[in-house]
């Protein structure tokens, strides 16, 4: 009952609602929600991120072409990019739930260093492996809740909001941890990174896991279509009983819980947390989650073009690293490549409409 | 509908019971006692200054670093205040120079308004802050310059620094040593530098290729951190790969080096010897126990605030350095840059932050 009713809202809302595509709506078809289900611009749109990373790949072959020879060093070097990709991917699940569902959410750096703090303390650590990774969790889903609270119930706007916990929670975490570097004595944290299953990082499980987790939550789920349809329309929402304010609180829970985790995997591999970690995870997140086609305004986006999204910046990152050029003309490229995806976004988004403007008249 | 609601009650009991145990916990987490430092600091009795150390006229000094992000700052600060502590004749007035230039300017004009007899200042910029460097001389207010040299001479009255330069130089020797007693040619040597538009990396950075260069050395790859764990775990793990065999790594910082070995033990990559900077107390322990690639580090010690704190002291007295002739406090200090190894990593461990 209340999975049709998700159904119903999401498709029901009229101009925000994503464009169908006008052949899908002729077959009658109720439409489906899920990547190549939803509307083929998602698959399309999918598969542009799917080609953008193959000519980053052959870049890299072409101007590296003796590393590239090895086959070895090309597996390896899959799985530097995915274990690159690993934390900030699993941030960036929680942040395209904050987008799709209307807000943003600007605090999840600072989460993630509070989180990473507070679980490397002398008087966790004497917990163990389960007292850190508890800490971590809870501290992030406890500041994930704040946020929401703050949002829904406090009726603050997210920005505003969420800046406000940026700031906040990076002092926090830079009381607590004095301003020094806390080294983890964990054998089992420290041995997350560095471990492997079957020749593949455990940090590259763990994003598989969240992503897969993440996925399936928004698409098969009640709370993935609410989550459509209360940034696809507030109002609409509301009025198809949606618990609007329970369910943005939620949202930023979700994203404190991803921080949580992307905690662990980040202490994990620095064998250590320091208040100034995880800095400017947000403008990461937020960007690979526009380049995989979330809608800053909410009401779409899917979790695979947002894991595109991390993957293709992380596999800029490793195209510059190997071929030895500056931080400063990556950052120059990662921007161009943000303002490229917008505007092929916009650019789509008018031709459909004027598309089915045109068949109405 | 009544099957949902109490679904959400067990669930809302649960999460209860979760936060409960939760906040448990975390009350007892959050206390993290902060250790001072007593061997980079100077006793006030003893040591070579003796004949300064009797008390004298009372010295009000005013403070200001940026606000620590990293441990090399954050030590700074620490050192600055236990040193003033160790002095009866010295009252220390700190401000808190918060996150840019103009953040400090605005944190040094309330400081001028408690009306210190010395100033010992660790701008965020040199360039930025020479102004105020000026006006505190002219207001007759001597300044004392941590580190971040003042474009002009007028505006301050001692400067003690570190050798940027230097450790270039001195890590770029360590590596050429090394190098000649393996009996490589051409090695392939990598260097991780910390926030690379900072005019300290560039002349870190310049030591290094200067001295590789006389040598018919040079650095094969360079992959920027931003003097952080995480960042330096990420740039390791990026240089790595990009260099599949590798036979020296310098990195600048040994904070963000807790993260380049981090990330040669998760490539498991040890073919390498590698070379540090700063000197921390970390980095030191692993050079004694010599268990990582980390082999040595060159120094760059935040005992210069310490240092910068009993200048002030004796400017403020009008007092000269008891060992040399000079009546008065030398107009610039720059400090060596001393390679840590294996040997005599126990003699410098007191001093590690």
């Amino acid at each position: 009952m209340t999975l049709s009713d998700g159904t119903g809202t999401a498709a029901g809302l009229p101009a925000q609602s994503p464009p169908v595509e006008p052949a899908q709506t002729g077959a009658a078809k109720s439409p489906r929600i899920g990547w190549g289900g939803e509307n083929s611009e998602n698959t399309i749109r999918n598969l542009v991120l799917v080609g953008v990373l193959v000519v980053l790949i052959a870049i890299g072959a072409f101007t590296q072409p003796q590393l590239y020879s090895d086959s070895t060093w090309v597996w390896n070097n899959i799985l530097s990019i995915l274990q690159l990709a690993s934390v900030i991917g699993v941030v960036t699940v929680g942040m395209t739930f904050v987008i799709i569902g209307g807000g943003i959410d600007l605090s999840v750096g600072a989460i993630v260093a509070l989180a990473g703090v507070w679980a490397t303390t002398v008087a966790t650590q004497s917990y163990g492996a389960g007292g850190m990774i508890f800490t971590a969790i809870v501290v992030a889903v406890a500041v994930g809740l704040i946020n929401g609270v703050l949002i829904s119930y406090g009726k603050l706007v997210p920005f505003i909001a969420t800046l406000a916990m940026l700031v906040a929670a990076r002092g926090l975490a830079a009381e607590i941890s004095d301003k020094q570097t806390q080294i983890s004595d964990s054998a089992f944290i420290n041995g997350i990174a560095a471990g492997k299953l079957l020749g593949i990082p455990l940090l590259v499980y763990i994003l598989a896991v969240v992503a897969t987790i993440g996925w399936v939550l928004l698409n098969r789920t009640t709370f993935g279509r609410r989550t459509i349809a209360v940034g696809g329309n507030v109002e609409a929402a509301r009025l198809a009983g949606i618990n609007v304010k329970r369910h943005t609180m939620l949202l930023y829970g979700l994203s404190g819980l991803c921080c949580g985790i992307a905690a662990i995997m980040l202490t994990s591999q620095g064998t250590s947390a320091q208040a100034a970690m995880a800095n400017l995870y947000e403008l990461d997140a937020i960007a690979a989650a526009i380049i995989g086609g979330t809608l800053l305004s909410g009401g779409r986006g899917t979790i695979v073009g947002s894991m595109l999204g991390v993957i293709i910046f992380a596999t800029i990152t490793n195209l510059f690293a190997i071929n030895g050029l500056s931080t400063e003309a990556q950052n120059m490229v990662k921007g161009g490549i943000i303002i490229a995806a917008v505007l092929v976004q916009q650019f789509r988004f008018k031709a459909v409409t004027r598309f089915l403007h045109r068949n109405k008249t | 509908m009544t099957q949902s609601s109490r679904d959400m009650s067990r669930r809302r009991l649960l999460l209860g019971g979760a936060a409960l145990g939760g906040g448990a916990l975390l009350t007892a987490c959050t206390s993290n006692e902060a250790k001072p430092n007593d061997a980079q600091i100077k006793p006030a009795e003893g040591g070579a200054s003796a004949g300064n150390a009797a008390p004298g006229t009372k010295v009000v000094i005013g403070f200001s670093a940026p606000a620590a992000d990293h441990g090399w700052i954050a030590a700074i600060t620490n050192n600055a205040k236990a040193q003033a502590g160790a002095y009866s004749d010295v009252e220390l007035k700190t401000v808190e120079a918060g996150a840019d230039a103009a953040a400090q300017r605005a944190a040094l004009s309330t400081l001028i308004g408690q009306k210190p007899n010395v100033i010992v200042l660790l701008p965020h910029d040199g360039k930025e802050l020479n102004a105020f460097g000026l006006e505190s001389m002219a207001a007759g207010i001597p300044v004392v310059n941590l580190d971040r040299a003042f474009p002009d001479a007028r505006a301050y009255r001692t400067q003690i620094k570190g050798d940027n330069y230097g450790m270039g130089v001195a890590a770029a020797t360590y590596i050429i040593a090394q190098m000649k007693a393996k009996g490589v040619s051409s090695p392939i040597i990598g260097e991780i530098p910390g926030i690379d538009s900072l005019e300290l990396t560039q002349e870190r950075s310049k030591g290094f290729a200067d001295t590789l260069g006389a040598a018919g050395f040079k650095v094969q790859r360079r992959v920027p951190a931003e003097f952080t764990v995480d960042t330096g775990q990420r740039a390791a793990s990026q240089l790595l790969q990009a260099v599949p065999r590798m036979d020296a790594l310098w990195n600048h910082d040994d904070d963000q080096g807790i993260g380049v070995l981090a990330a040669a033990n998760q490539a498991g990559r040890t073919e390498f010897l590698m070379i540090g900077g700063a000197g921390s107390k970390k980095a030191m322990e692993d050079i004694q126990s010599d268990k990582t690639p980390l082999k040595a580090t060159v120094t760059y010690s935040p005992s210069m605030a310490s240092s910068a704190i009993s200048l002030a002291r004796l400017i403020g007295q009008g007092k000269g350095m008891a060992d040399l002739v000079e009546l008065q406090v030398p107009k610039e200090i720059v400090l060596a840059s001393e390679t840590i190894t294996k040997e005599n990593a126990g003699t410098y461990l007191k001093l590690g932050f």
